[in-house]
């Protein structure tokens, strides 16, 4: 299950629908990103996506995972919007038998989707409102899972 | 037709989301950056950095050819998540 909405979610809401998809699977891990809060300052991101492109890039990032790993259910969240610090982001979640796959496959979704995933943030702070710049640590993440990483 | 789509920061700095465009086509997503720098030379500073490109909503590069009908977007690194 993937969405794109400005609503925010609910964890446990979420857990339990991957729990009732998942059957008898033995490990869930789930990751939530939250916006950052600035030192002493107000701040709030907006985020920007590509419509129909975001769902596609999503769904092919899950896809791509239950090839890798024997995903017994996977969800992913993201808002777009503008969103305050300590608001919710992204919810990724994997069920698998075992936990080595869980924690994998949900590692590997959250570097695809920081990496390759048409969504923009923009941080409004005291001074005003900027454009983030991508992390090349981020790059570097999502290349791993890749022996010949994709020039883009 | 191509229908060209802009986002983010790149959208701001050319002051535009959208842009249909008739080009002889088949043509590389490279070529096309061209047209458009050639056809409004004004935004050349911002078409010449470091930007992602899609077409028909899958992530492209510069070689990947863009037909008559085609959805392309140009856009900086993302920062989702």
């Amino acid at each position: 299950m993937i969405s794109v909405q400005q609503d925010d979610f609910d964890v446990g809401d979420q857990y339990r629908r991957l729990c009732e998809q998942a059957g008898e699977a033995g490990a869930v891990v789930f990751f939530v990103g939250r916006v950052r809060g600035g030192e002493g300052t107000v701040r709030a991101l907006e985020l920007e996506h590509y419509p129909g492109m975001c769902e596609r890039q999503l769904q092919g990032f899950v896809d791509e995972a239950r090839r890798r790993w024997d995903c017994r259910a996977v969800r992913l969240v993201h808002r777009v919007g503008r969103l305050a610090a300590g608001e919710q982001i992204v919810f990724v979640a994997v069920a698998t038998r075992h936990r080595a796959e869980a924690f994998q496959a949900a590692h590997f979704l959250i570097d695809q989707l920081k990496t390759r995933a048409p969504f923009w943030k923009k941080e409004h702070g005291p001074d005003g409102a900027r454009w983030l710049d991508a992390g090349a640590d981020d790059v570097r993440a999502a290349g791993r899972w890749y022996h010949d990483a994709v020039a883009l | 037709m191509i229908r060209i789509r802009f986002f983010a920061r790149l959208r701001e700095a050319l002051d535009c989301d959208l842009l249909d465009i008739t080009v002889p086509s088949p043509l590389p997503v490279a070529a096309l950056r061209r047209h458009l720098i050639h056809e409004y030379p004004h935004w050349a500073a911002h078409l010449d950095g470091r930007l992602l490109s899609a077409v028909n909503q899958e992530l492209a590069n510069g070689q990947t050819p863009v037909r008559d009908g085609d959805e392309v977007a140009f856009f900086p690194p993302v920062t989702g998540g």
